[in-house]
C-alpha cells in the first residue's frame, strides 16, 4: 500500500506479457487458455487502472502528475530520452477508457472470434494494441509517444488484414497503414524541429518552455504545431487523410470497436490536447484544427447518410465524431473535446459491438436493406444499440452524447475563437447524425424480417454490451452544463491538466435558445428517418438523374478515392512503369546478360569430345611453357 | 657403353612423346587412341632411362619399373573400358562418349 | 657404337610414325611391337640391360598381347576397316602437327639452352637396381603392388558382362 502509483508499469506490461505468450506458445494452448490469457491480462491491467485512479483521486499527488522512469532509452550528444511514464488527469482518463473499453471488447471477441482460425493471433495483435496505446498515452516523452504511435499503427494493420487470404482485406490494411504514413513523417519531421529548437523531447518541459523559446505567431511555431497536426490528422482520420477508416471496417467487428471508434482514432485528439500549449502559440493553426474538424464532420456525416453496409455508416460516423473533438480543440475548448471522447468511446464502441453481434447473427450480412425485424428476436442487442444510437444523436437528457456533444456545439459559436460559421457547421452534422443514426437503427430492428437468425449470441456478448449501454446513458452525468447546476467534476478533474476555455461576450439567453434549437433538430432527425423509413418513395428523387449522381457521389465519400487514385496513385505508377527499362535499368540487365551470353560461348567448348578435351591440355601445356621460358 | 649426350636421348623421348600426342589427339577409335598413349609412357619412360644412365644412378630404372607397373595396369583396366563401351554402344567410335556435355 | 643408336632411334621414330597412322588395328600394333624392340634396344646400349629385357618381356610382351587379345574379341570386320578409312582425313592433322610443332620447338630450346658435358658411360646392373628397389623405394614397391592387385579386381569387375536384374515387382512389366 505504500504507493499504489508505483504500479503504473503494469498497465501497459501486462497486455505485453499476454503478446508475447500468445505469440510465441498460442498454438500450444486451448481456446479457452488462449482467451483467458487474452482477456485476462487487459482485464488485470483494466483493474489496476481503475485502482490507481481511485488512488490518485483521493490522494492526488504532488503537482498533479506522478512520474514514474524504468530506465534510459539512449543518451546521445545531450539527448536522452527515458522509458517514464507520466500520469496526470488527462493521461488517466485515456488509459481508464483504453483498459476499460479495451477489457469489454476483449471479453466480447472471446465469443464472437471463436469459430474461424487464428484466435491465439487475434489475441496476441489485441494485446499488443494494447500495450502500445497505453504507452502512447502515459508516455511522458515525444518519442516513447511515437513509439506507442507506430505501434498502433502496426497493430491496425496486422487487425484490419486479420483474414489476409482475402486480398480485399490486405488492400485495405495497406491502405490504411500508408494513409497514415504520410500523417506519421509529418510528425516525425514535427518531431526533428522540436528537438531541433527544444533540445529535449520531454512533454513537461516542452510545454513549460515553449513560450520563452517560440513567440506567439512565429513561423516554427506554425510549423511544429502545423507538422504535429499533420500527424493526428493521420491517425484520427480527418479531412484530407479520412480515406482510410471506411475501408478499414474489413476487419473483425471488435477491432473496429476498439481501434477505429475508441481508441487509435482518438491518439490524435490525445497529442493535440497534450501538446496544447504549442497550439496555443500557433493561433493559425488552431484555426485549422477547428476548420478541419468542421469540414470533416459536414463530408462524413453526408456521407454516412448514403451507405447500406452497417459498419462503413458506423465509420463514417466516427470521422464525424472525431471531426467535433477537433472542433473543441480548435476552438480552444480542450477539455469538452476530452469529454466527448470520453462518452464517444463508449458508444461507439457499443454501436461497433452490437452491430458485429447483428452481422453474427445474420451469417455476416452487412447490408441494413437486408436486415429487419430484429427488434423481437434480438431484444438485448435493440435495446443496447438504441441506447448507443441515442447517444450518437444526441437525444436530449438521458443520453450521455446529449451532455458532451451540446457542449461542443455550444463552444463552437462561444468561444472566443468559434464564429457563427463552426456553429452552424456543427449544428447541421448533429442534425444529419440524427437522420442516419436513426435511419440505421429502423432498417436494422423494425419492419419485417428478411435474413434468417443463425447464431444465437450469449452471455459473453450480451454482458458487455449492457455494461456498454448502461455508461452510454449515465456516463453524462459526470458534466452537466452550467444551467442545469453547476455538476462538472469531470473538467475541474481536467483543469490541472488543460486549460480551460475562454468564452466570447455572449448573452446567457443565446445559450437557452441554441439549446433549444439543437433539442429540437435532433428529434426531428428522429422523425424524419422515420418518415423515409416508412415512405421510401419519398426518396424516388434520388434514384434518377441528378438526385443519383448525387447520391453516389455521397455514397463514395465524396469521391476522396477517385480523386486521390487519378492525381497520386496513378501518376507514381506510370512513373514507376515508364522507370522499369530505363538506361540504368539496361545496366544492371546487362551484367546478367553479359554472364548468360558467356555462358552459352564457354558452354560450346564443353561438347563430351575427348580429343578436344585432350587438345586443352596440350594447349595449355603449350602457353605455360612459353609462358615459363620466354617471359 | 655408347656416348651420346642426354640432350640426345631426350630429343628423342621427346619426339616419340609428340607423335604420341598427335595420335590421341587425331585418331577416332578409342583402341588407337590408347595405343598412342602407350606411345607417350614409353616415351616419357625412356627418357628416365636416359636421365638415369647419364647420372651412373640406379633411380631411373626404378622409376621406369614403376612406370611400367602403372602402364600395365592403366591397359587392363582401359581395354575392359573399351569393352564395355563396345557392348553399349556397339561401336569404338570416340564420339559417342559424349553424355557429359552442357 | 653411337652409329647403332642413331640407327635404332630412325627406326623407332619410323615405326611410330606408322603405328599413328595406320587403318588396320593389327598392323598399328605390330609396328608397336617394332617400335618396343627397338626402343629396348637403345636401353641395353645405355647400359640398362635388366630393364631392356623387362620392356620386352612386359610391355612388348603382355602389354601388346592384350591389346591383340581384345581387338580379337571385338571382331571387327571389313566395314570397320571402312569406317576407319572414312575417319582418316588429313585435315584433321594439322591443328594436332602445328600443335605438337610448337611444343618439340620448346622442348629443343628447352635441351639446348643447358650444356650437359658428355658423362659417363657404365652399366647400371640388376644388382644396383634390387638394392634400389629393396632399401629406399620399398614403400613404393608395396604400393605397385597393391595398385596390380586393385587393376585385377578392377579389370575383372569392369569387364564382366552385366545381367540387368530388376527388382521381383518391376519384372512384370518387362
Amino acid at each position: 500500500m505504500d504507493n499504489i502509483l508505483n504500479l503504473l508499469w503494469l498497465l501497459p506490461a501486462l497486455p505485453l506479457f499476454g503478446f508475447l505468450v500468445l505469440a510465441i506458445f498460442g498454438s500450444k494452448f486451448s481456446k479457452r487458455g488462449i482467451a483467458f490469457i487474452g482477456v485476462g491480462t487487459v482485464g488485470i491491467s483494466a483493474l489496476i487502472a481503475i485502482i490507481i485512479g481511485i488512488s490518485y483521486l483521493t490522494h492526488t499527488p504532488p503537482g498533479n502528475s506522478y512520474s514514474q522512469t524504468l530506465w534510459t532509452w539512449f543518451n546521445v550528444a545531450g539527448f536522452s530520452p527515458s522509458i517514464t511514464f507520466y500520469l496526470d488527469p488527462l493521461s488517466l482518463i485515456f488509459c481508464f477508457v483504453v483498459t476499460f473499453v479495451g477489457f469489454l471488447i476483449h471479453w466480447y471477441s472471446a465469443e464472437s472470434m471463436e469459430e474461424g482460425e487464428g484466435y491465439a493471433r487475434y489475441f496476441a495483435y489485441m494485446n499488443l494494441f494494447i500495450c502500445a496505446m497505453l504507452v502512447l498515452v502515459l508516455a511522458d516523452n515525444l518519442l516513447l509517444l511515437y513509439m506507442g504511435w507506430e505501434g498502433v499503427g502496426l497493430c491496425s494493420f496486422l487487425l484490419i488484414g486479420f483474414w489476409y487470404k482475402d486480398d480485399e482485406n490486405s488492400a485495405a490494411a495497406r491502405k490504411a497503414f500508408i494513409v497514415t504514413r504520410i500523417g506519421d513523417t509529418m510528425m516525425l519531421i514535427g518531431l526533428f524541429l522540436l528537438v531541433k529548437s527544444f533540445g529535449t523531447l520531454n512533454v513537461a518541459a516542452i510545454l513549460s518552455g515553449a513560450p520563452a523559446v517560440w513567440t506567439q505567431g512565429s513561423s516554427l511555431a506554425f510549423w511544429g504545431a502545423f507538422l504535429l497536426l499533420g500527424g493526428a490528422l493521420g491517425k484520427s482520420a480527418q479531412f484530407p487523410l479520412q480515406v482510410w477508416l471506411p475501408d478499414a471496417m474489413a476487419g473483425p467487428s471488435p477491432v473496429s470497436a476498439l481501434i477505429h471508434a475508441a481508441t487509435m482514432v482518438t491518439a490524435g485528439v490525445y497529442l493535440i490536447a497534450r501538446m496544447h500549449v504549442l497550439y496555443e502559440l500557433a493561433p493559425a493553426v488552431q484555426m485549422l484544427i477547428a476548420i478541419i474538424g468542421a469540414v470533416t464532420l459536414i463530408i462524413a456525416g453526408f456521407s454516412a447518410l448514403m451507405q447500406n453496409d452497417i459498419k462503413r455508416i458506423l465509420a463514417y460516423s466516427t470521422i464525424s465524431q472525431i471531426g467535433y473533438m477537433f472542433l473543441a480543440l480548435g476552438v480552444g475548448a480542450f477539455s469538452s473535446g476530452v469529454f466527448h471522447f470520453f462518452i464517444h468511446a463508449f458508444f461507439k464502441s457499443l454501436l461497433f459491438l452490437s452491430a458485429g453481434a447483428v452481422i453474427l447473427a445474420l451469417g455476416d450480412e452487412h447490408d441494413i436493406r437486408k436486415m429487419g425485424g430484429l427488434r423481437k428476436k434480438m431484444p438485448v442487442v435493440f435495446w443496447t444499440f438504441l441506447f448507443g444510437a441515442g447517444a450518437l444523436a444526441a437525444l436530449p437528457f438521458v443520453t450521455a452524447g446529449f451532455y458532451s456533444k451540446d457542449e461542443i456545439i455550444w463552444y463552437a459559436f462561444a468561444s472566443d475563437k468559434g464564429s457563427i460559421w463552426l456553429w452552424l457547421a456543427a449544428f447541421g452534422g448533429s442534425f444529419i447524425t440524427s437522420i442516419y443514426t436513426f435511419r440505421m437503427v429502423f432498417h436494422t430492428f423494425f419492419g419485417e424480417q428478411k435474413t434468417e437468425i443463425s447464431y444465437v449470441p450469449g452471455n459473453r456478448i450480451k454482458i458487455p454490451l449492457i455494461i456498454l449501454g448502461i455508461l452510454s446513458l449515465i456516463a453524462g452525468f459526470v458534466e452537466l452544463p452550467e444551467w442545469m447546476g453547476h455538476f462538472a467534476p469531470f473538467s475541474k478533474f481536467l483543469n490541472t491538466a488543460l486549460p480551460a476555455v475562454s468564452l466570447a461576450n455572449v448573452a446567457g439567453s443565446t445559450e437557452t435558445i441554441l439549446l433549444l434549437i439543437n433539442m429540437i433538430f435532433a428529434l426531428l432527425g428522429v422523425w424524419i428517418a422515420w418518415r423515409f423509413y416508412k415512405k421510401p418513395q419519398l426518396l424516388s428523387s434520388l434514384q434518377t438523374g441528378a438526385g443519383k449522381r448525387l447520391s453516389n457521389f455521397l455514397f463514395e465519400g465524396w469521391k476522396f478515392d477517385w480523386f486521390y487514385d487519378h492525381v497520386l496513385v496513378r501518376p507514381v505508377v506510370w512513373l514507376s512503369r515508364i522507370d522499369k527499362t530505363d538506361f540504368i535499368e539496361k545496366i544492371y540487365g546487362g551484367v546478367g546478360n553479359l554472364n548468360i551470353w558467356l555462358n552459352k560461348v564457354f558452354g560450346r567448348t564443353e561438347n563430351g569430345n575427348i580429343r578436344w578435351y585432350t587438345m586443352g591440355v596440350a594447349l595449355g601445356a603449350v602457353i605455360t611453357l612459353t609462358i615459363i621460358l620466354f617471359l | 657403353m655408347v656416348t651420346v649426350s642426354m640432350n640426345t636421348g631426350l630429343l628423342l623421348a621427346s619426339i616419340l612423346f609428340l607423335i604420341g600426342l598427335v595420335g590421341v589427339l587425331t585418331r577416332r577409335n578409342i583402341l588407337f587412341m590408347l595405343m598412342s598413349i602407350e606411345i607417350m609412357l614409353n616415351a616419357t619412360g625412356l627418357a628416365f632411362i636416359v636421365a638415369g644412365a647419364h647420372w651412373l644412378q640406379a633411380d631411373g630404372q626404378v622409376m621406369f619399373l614403376f612406370i611400367l607397373a602403372m602402364a600395365a595396369a592403366e591397359v587392363a583396366l582401359g581395354l575392359a573400358l573399351i569393352l564395355q563401351m563396345h557392348r553399349q554402344h556397339k561401336t569404338l567410335d570416340s564420339n559417342v562418349l559424349n553424355l557429359l556435355k552442357d | 657404337m653411337n652409329v647403332i643408336f642413331y640407327i635404332t632411334a630412325i627406326i623407332a621414330i619410323i615405326a611410330t610414325l606408322l603405328v599413328v597412322t595406320r587403318t588396320n588395328a593389327v598392323h598399328a600394333l605390330l609396328y608397336l611391337i617394332v617400335s618396343l624392340l627397338s626402343i629396348s634396344v637403345i636401353f641395353f646400349i645405355l647400359g640398362a640391360p635388366f630393364i631392356a629385357a623387362l620392356e620386352v618381356i612386359v610391355y612388348a610382351g603382355a602389354i601388346m598381347i592384350l591389346f591383340v587379345f581384345v581387338v580379337m574379341m571385338l571382331n571387327q570386320g571389313k566395314e570397320s576397316l571402312k569406317q576407319e578409312k572414312e575417319w582418316f582425313k588429313i585435315k584433321n592433322w594439322i591443328g594436332p602437327s602445328i600443335l605438337s610443332l610448337i611444343l618439340l620447338i620448346e622442348l629443343i630450346y628447352v635441351f639446348t639452352s643447358v650444356d650437359t658435358p658428355v658423362g659417363n658411360t657404365g652399366i647400371v646392373d640388376t644388382h644396383e637396381i634390387s638394392k634400389s628397389l629393396f632399401g629406399p623405394y620399398i614403400l613404393g614397391v608395396e604400393m605397385v603392388a597393391m595398385l596390380l592387385m586393385t587393376a585385377t579386381v578392377g579389370a575383372f569387375h569392369i569387364g564382366r558382362e552385366k545381367k540387368n536384374e530388376y527388382h521381383r515387382f518391376l519384372k512384370k512389366e518387362e
